[in-house]
Parts: structure tokens; C-alpha cells; sequence
């Protein structure tokens, strides 16, 4: 199916900014208080590159907004989800199927997995991304079953000790709490899922 | 030729005097380039201004980067990988304390040392 573009982006963004907050205290208990407002600014910026975006093919445009929130986020979550959009934009064809986002997700996680020296089990947005890319795989993928995995895995890192980014400066002091990045994601997946699904 | 030096903190003041003390310290012979803060100038790094930094202390020999916290090497190693081969080749970032290390790392380069001895005496302060 061709994607939904224009639909995406609104809705990413909006969800994305109305969550800044969340974010932002999710991250002040373990981190250091700016992820809501770090990706509040970069999907501010898509918003405002939006025409731009959309003006190009969809790996091209999707290589854009990753570009946009690598340039504009201002912590590490920009070259994390920026790198991760970009090779999504890279992956997918036009039309892409169920196996081709599997693929591409794959592809995107283990980019990440390079770009945040980090994996699965570290308490961070790979918690929630990595076992999405194994699901869908599987090929047994549904919206349901993936926003209940994408809920699951962010709510099984709070009682995770971080050991990589900011959170493992605090150790055992990290557990307890969700880590903001993999709630971010979360969102993410949900938001793709209501989008694609066409629940709006 | 003198290996260029890239200061990169989140704070935008952190950068500003670790510069000033290596300009004090080591003196104008050597590139230095600094920054911080993130694109709307708070406590953060941005991949545009350190782009900015590395171009200021370019130099053939290479350029040492210093870096403070995690999102300020992320995007430290974002920033080098937008920049051509043979560029990014001639670039490091060294695991050092950001303000010794880049006082140590401009001392080596002043003397003439090469990246990979920038990068060393630098990395000394973290293995004591």
C-alpha cells in the first residue's frame, strides 16, 4: 500500500508535541529532563518542513525528516530517530508490503543498535523496537498484536536497570521507571498503527 | 600544519571556557573550534553547530574532538559521518574529561604531534 504520508506526519507530530511533557518527566527521573522538549522541537521542525517533505518521493521524504530531526532534536535522541526514520526512507519501496516493513524495520534497528553502541535489554527505545522487528518477521503481525507488544515492551522497562545513555549514570536508581525512549517509541507505533488502521 | 581541536559540551558556556583556557594555555597556533547547546541555544548538543566547530578547526592533519556527555559524542559521530570520506578519516573523538583532555590534546598539537598522538596523551587522563 502507498503510505499515507501527509496522515503520518500530522499525526506523529501532533501526538509527539501534545507528549512533550510526559516525556520530559518520564526523562527527569532518570535522565536529564529533555527528551519531550528535544523531540517537541524536531517534529516541530518536520511540521514546518512539511511541503518540502511531501514534494518528494516517500523513501526520499522520509530520508528527510530523519535529516530534520538529526539537525534539529538536539540531544541523542535525534541522530537515534533520526537515523532510524532515515533508514526506513532508505528500505521501503513506494508500496511497501507487510514483508517490506518487516525488512526495513530490521534494517532500521540494527542501524540504531550501531548508532547507540547499545541492544535490547539496556532500557532504551530498542526495547520496544527490536522485539517489533522480530514480530513482525514472524509474519504473524497484526495492528492489535502490535500495539499491545509496543505497550508491553515500554512498560517492561521500568523494572530494567539502564546501562546504556544517560539512565546508567544512576544504576539500580534507574529501575522503577519507564524509560522515556522506549515510551517515545511506543507512541510512535501506536500512532503508525491508527494511522495505517485509519482510526482517526 | 597542527592537528585542529573541537571542544563540544552541552553547555554552550563549558565550551566557551575550555576554549578560552586552551587559547590561554597553549596559545593561537593551534585550530580550535567550540560549541554548545542545542539548536535553540539550552543545555544540548546540535549536529549543525559542531559541523560548524570542525570546519573552524580544520585541518589536514586531522581534527581531535572532545566531547562531555553521551548525546554530545552521538552526535559527534553523526556530524562526522555527514561529512565527506576523506574527511571523516581525518577525524577522531577522543574518551577523554572534556576540558584536561582538550587543554592535553592542544599541548600535543601545538608540539606537532600527529592525530593518533593528540588522541593518546589526551586518552591518558581517563586511564589513570
Amino acid at each position: 500500500m502507498a503510505l499515507p504520508l501527509e496522515a503520518l506526519l500530522d499525526t506523529l507530530s501532533a501526538r509527539i508535541i501534545a507528549a512533550a511533557e510526559e516525556l520530559t518527566a518520564l526523562d527527569s527521573a532518570i535522565g536529564d529532563a529533555d527528551h519531550g522538549l528535544n523531540m517537541k522541537r524536531g517534529f516541530e521542525a518536520v511540521l514546518a518542513e512539511k511541503p518540502a517533505i511531501l514534494a518528494k518521493p516517500p523513501g526520499e521524504a522520509l530520508k528527510t525528516v530523519g535529516m530534520t530531526l538529526v539537525m534539529k532534536v538536539g540531544g541523542a535522541s535525534g541522530p537515534l530517530y533520526g537515523t532510524l526514520f532515515m533508514t526506513l526512507g532508505k528500505e521501503l519501496p513506494d508500496d511497501p508490503a507487510p514483508a517490506d516493513a518487516a525488512r526495513a524495520l530490521a534494517a532500521a534497528v540494527a542501524v540504531v543498535k550501531a548508532r547507540g553502541k547499545s541492544d535490547v535489554g539496556c532500557k532504551t527505545m530498542l526495547d520496544v523496537l527490536g522485539p517489533l522487528a522480530d514480530h513482525l518477521a514472524s509474519g504473524a503481525a497484526s495492528f492489535a498484536s502490535v500495539r499491545a507488544l509496543a505497550a508491553e515492551r515500554a512498560q517492561a522497562t521500568v523494572p530494567m536497570k539502564a546501562t546504556r545513555g544517560r539512565a546508567s549514570f544512576l544504576g539500580e536508581r534507574s529501575i522503577g521507571h519507564m524509560d522515556p525512549g522506549a515510551r517515545s517509541s511506543q507512541l510512535m507505533i501506536e500512532t503508525v498503527c491508527d494511522v495505517l488502521e485509519g482510526r482517526l | 600544519m597542527t592537528v585542529g581541536i573541537v571542544i563540544v559540551s552541552h553547555s554552550p558556556d563549558v565550551a566557551r571556557g575550555a576554549a578560552d583556557m586552551v587559547r590561554q594555555m597553549v596559545g593561537d597556533e593551534v585550530p580550535l573550534g567550540f560549541c554548545g547547546g542545542n539548536p535553540d541555544g539550552g543545555l544540548g548538543t546540535s549536529v549543525e553547530k559542531i559541523l560548524a566547530a570542525i570546519d573552524q578547526a580544520w585541518s589536514e592533519d586531522g581534527v581531535a574532538i572532545l566531547v562531555d556527555l553521551g548525546g554530545a559524542e552521538t552526535n559527534s559521530e553523526m556530524a562526522i559521518e555527514m561529512l565527506p570520506d576523506e574527511r571523516q578519516a581525518k577525524i577522531v573523538i577522543c574518551n577523554a574529561p572534556v576540558v584536561e583532555g582538550a587543554v592535553m590534546a592542544a599541548t600535543e598539537a601545538s608540539g606537532g604531534g600527529s592525530l593518533a598522538d593528540v588522541k593518546r596523551t589526551a586518552e591518558e587522563l581517563s586511564a589513570q
